[in-house]
């Protein structure tokens, strides 16, 4: 074992070694202070759009600053919190360490992506000096060709961080490839780094895509030139089009890796191997290949043709498949084992509840004749809010907790988290669960304002909101707590099986002071 | 007897609880009885597996730190069967909803064909007959109608709950809608396309009537017998108010109280004072004098508006002090 003394975080000092470290370690915390922000900036504004929405008509801002942060609160959560939230924060920690690596293969281009993000996220700051934007995280065109603000901004900012987005990918791909240890075969990865490889694909091949697309909309806004502006001869749908071949991809983009997580979680706390462990492995890259055909079912009303959304639909529905599947081998892994409900374990299962929720409601919204109802309803956000946050965020929070001890060398008031969770949990349902009726009820979504008949249902979701931003309090105070006052951590404080538990808590600066070698499956609880 | 009794009050209360509008058409039941069908699927599966997880975390939560738990790799018989009993049930749901949707997409030769326009942020309806309307349109019931939508600006998308349908309404090209009203009564028309601002007031009503209503509402001219300041308050109500308010306060345009007769400022630093030619030019040329401190956002008027709802318009503007 490491001395405790030496580790990655005492390895140099000042700011100055951070700002230019080419420690996945360091890179990875750099991340998660930086999506821990955004993520708190995300969480304003939706308590700001909850709160205008607690009734019918001006709450506390009119119609156009409920739009603006409508956008905000949209763009920032998919393309600063979400996306990077799990590969470039957890999965750079987590990664090398997992198969016995002493770094990601190109650590410059590692530090290169997180510059990208802020310079990205710098970007799209600046259009709030312009008035920001009103168009929704989507910029459906023409209207965001025409909106009189900050939209070219925000949408170059977007452009910028697809690049953090793509050389993670890259640098991921490569290091699975090359850098896994003695005796780590494909098939003795855990899973995480499945989810995180499967991830890494659709990151490269997917995100040039909206790349272009973003591009090609600041062309059109700052020259003129006519690609979906019908007013110069384009075409408006194609940008949809365009934009949903990467978006709907980047569901999984945000979902794959946080399925890694559970797959963790699951295991570690209920001391068993995983069940079925190259199912959910090559689920992951099923899900990830059947992806890339199925964007049209955002599009069942767009106008694309009757037999394009029926197909789209029946490929949709085979995306369920896998999915379900994962979700029956997380069940049966708990079968027969010797289950803990420390809050790692609380967010694994309440991911599997919220999830499971958010799933079967992506198959109704598949169902193609029933999707016309559904679509562009609070049916659609309940849904994905289900997906995104009761899946990835639950994910996240979960992980940040499992591997807080690791990162830091500190534990954090267990007592605290879990009465976070509670409220993050009961907060999460009671917010969102009243919005799969609302949308059943027929109230669109992007509306400032509502008829009547709304209010009831509108002021209870906005009461859990509130409830979900005390939990996130809480959870703020643990890991500054954890952070200041912890009390040390043991090299693997929960008994789990893989490789970074084998090493100091924190990890030395090289990982692993002597190269591990690997003999069996990462879940070996026998 | 009782059976009887009994099935109908469970549907009673099924059918209120699924919270969906009012049934107003043969594919609104359609859509609603597979609503019925998902509901119900995805709520079985949800016990089972929220349930077993519950099951499972109690029944095997942790005695002692020593406890033994069995090593469980896989069971390829489990695994085959929970993959191939949700492709079974979701194919069902696959071809389900494409029959229903199938049906949404009927346009029948005879239909009734509607013109309706959106723009930011009110919807236009025009009838073969010459009949136009803004903001709400009779169907007579029982009969298939086709709407024809084409947008003036941006994305709109034209929902009508009450039937289950919806369609974006796109620029420079035509979408359609198609239904068959069996129940008289008013219908909430949203738009579901994120537009702009005054989105969520980009509303509708849809009059389901008798055929001799219907007939009736065709032939009648709607500002017969009304005065000129109504006759331009009705259109102000149609068209404007998204924008512009009767008091003095802004909106997306400045209020109208008071504009009459006062100076106005313009973007380029010019100025004038608000006459009837004014108004006049702000309605049908809203480009050429773009009041200062507002976005140059007023759509144009020129050709939606007959002579007499001009004035109608301009007598109202004036009668707002
Ligand atoms: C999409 C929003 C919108 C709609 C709909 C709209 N307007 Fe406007 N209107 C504006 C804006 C913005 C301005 C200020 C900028 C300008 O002068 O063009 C304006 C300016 C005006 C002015 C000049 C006001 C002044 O203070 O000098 C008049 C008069 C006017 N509108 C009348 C109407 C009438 C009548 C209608 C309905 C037939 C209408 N507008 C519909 C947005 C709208
Ligand atoms: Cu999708
Ligand atoms: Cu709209």
């Amino acid at each position: 074992m490491a001395s405790s003394t030496h580790n990655y975080l005492n390895h140099e000092k000042g700011l100055w070694s951070w700002l230019t470290t080419l420690d996945h370690k360091r890179i990875g915390i750099m991340y998660m202070i930086t999506v821990l922000l955004f993520f708190a900036i995300g969480g304003t504004f939706a308590m700001l759009l909850r709160t205008e929405l607690i009734a019918p008509g001006e709450t506390i801002f009119g119609a156009q600053l409920y739009n603006q942060a409508m956008t905000f609160h949209g763009a920032i959560m998919v393309f600063m919190v979400i996306i990077p939230g799990i590969p470039a924060f957890i999965g750079n920690f987590i990664l090398p360490l997992h198969i016995g690596a002493k770094d990601v293969a190109f650590p410059r281009l590692n530090l290169l992506s997180w510059y990208c993000l802020i310079v990205g996220a710098a970007i799209t700051f600046v259009s709030l000096i312009y008035h920001g934007s009103d168009t929704g995280w989507t910029f459906y065109t023409p209207y965001s060709i025409e909106t009189d603000n900050g939209t070219t901004w925000v949408v170059l900012g977007a452009f910028v961080m697809g690049f953090s987005s793509i050389l993670t990918g890259v640098n991921f791909v490569t290091t699975v490839h090359k850098l896994r240890c003695k005796g780590m075969t494909f098939f003795r990865m855990p899973l995480m780094v499945w989810g995180l490889y499967s991830t890494a694909i659709l990151q490269i091949l997917a995100t040039p895509v909206l790349g272009i697309t973003l591009l090609l909309l600041a062309a059109e806004r700052i020259l003129g030139v006519g690609i979906f502006d019908p007013k110069l001869g384009g075409d408006p749908v194609l940008f949809q089009h365009f934009f949903w071949f990467y978006s709907h991809p980047a569901v999984y983009i945000m979902i794959l890796p946080a399925m890694g997580i559970i797959s963790e979680l699951i295991t570690a706390f209920s001391r068993k191997t995983i069940f079925g462990y190259r199912a959910i492995a090559f689920s992951s890259i099923g899900i990830a290949a059947v992806s890339f055909f199925v964007w049209g079912h955002h599009m069942f009303v767009s106008g694309q043709s009757e037999l394009a959304g029926v197909i789209f639909s029946l490929l949709t529905m085979l995306v369920g498949v896998p999915t379900a599947i994962k979700t029956f081998n997380w069940v049966a892994t708990l079968y027969k084992g010797s289950v803990q409900f420390q809050s790692p374990m609380l967010y694994a299962l309440g991911f599997l509840f919220l999830f499971t929720i958010g799933g079967v409601t992506g198959i109704m919204l598949a169902t193609i004749g029933m999707d016309v109802h559904f679509h562009d309803t609070y049916f659609v956000v309940a849904h994905f809010h289900y997906v995104m946050v009761g899946g990835t965020l639950m994910a996240i929070m979960g992980g940040i907790y499992y591997w807080f001890p690791k990162m830091f060398g500190k534990m954090y008031n267990e007592l605290a988290a879990q009465l976070s969770f509670l409220f993050i949990f009961i907060g999460f349902n009671v917010t969102f669960f009243p919005q799969f009726v609302l949308g059943a009820m027929g109230m669109p979504r992007r509306y400032f304002d509502y008829l009547p008949i709304y209010e009831p249902l509108n002021k209870i979701s906005t009461f859990g909101a509130y409830m979900i931003g005390f939990g996130f309090l809480i959870g703020l105070y643990v890991i500054i707590d954890g952070l200041l006052k912890g009390p040390k951590a043991s090299d693997n404080p929960w008994g789990a099986k893989t490789l970074e538990w084998q090493t100091a808590s924190p990890p030395p600066h090289e990982n692993f002071l002597t190269e591990p070698e690997v003999t069996a499956g990462p879940y070996e609880y026998r | 007897m009782f059976g009887l009794i009994i099935s109908l009050l469970v549907g009673k209360t099924i059918k209120a609880s699924t919270f969906m509008p009012v049934q107003g058409s043969q594919v609104a039941a359609q859509v609603d009885s597979l609503y019925m069908f998902l509901l119900v699927t995805s709520a079985i599966f949800c016990v089972l597996v929220i349930g077993g997880l519950i099951y499972f975390v109690l029944k095997y939560r942790r005695k002692s730190d020593d406890d033994k738990t069995a090593y469980i790799s896989h069971n390829n018989f489990l695994e085959f069967l929970w993959s191939f009993i949700p492709f079974v049930l979701f194919m069902i749901m696959f071809g389900w909803g494409w029959h229903v949707f199938h049906q949404m997409r009927d346009f029948s030769k005879d239909s009734l064909e509607v013109h309706a326009v959106g723009q930011k942020w009110f919807w236009d309806f025009k009838y073969k007959s010459g009949k136009s309307s803004a903001g709400e349109f009779y169907v007579p019931v029982n009969t298939p109608i086709k709407l024809i939508m084409t947008s003036k600006d941006v994305l709109h998308s034209f929902f009508l709950p009450g039937m289950r349908i919806k369609q974006d309404v796109i620029p420079g090209r035509y979408t359609a809608l198609a239904f068959t009203p069996n129940k008289e009564g008013t219908y909430q028309v949203f738009c579901t396309e994120y537009c702009g601002d005054q989105h969520s007031s980009m509303l509708a009503k849809m009059k389901v009537v008798s055929q001799e209503e219907y007939e009736q509402w065709l032939q009648e001219d709607a500002s017969a017998g009304l005065s000129l300041v109504e006759v331009g308050q009705k259109v102000y109500e149609q068209k404007c108010a998204v924008c512009h308010n009767t008091n003095a306060e802004r909106k997306v345009g400045p209020g109208f109280a008071g504009l009459y007769n006062s100076e106005r400022q313009f973007a380029d630093g010019s100025s004038a004072v608000a006459d009837e030619n004014y108004i006049r030019e702000s309605i049908l040329v809203p480009g050429a004098k773009v009041v200062n401190g507002y976005p140059p956002a007023m759509p144009s008027f020129q050709g939606q508006l007959s002579e007499d709802e001009l004035s109608g318009l301009i007598e109202f503007i004036k009668s707002l002090k």
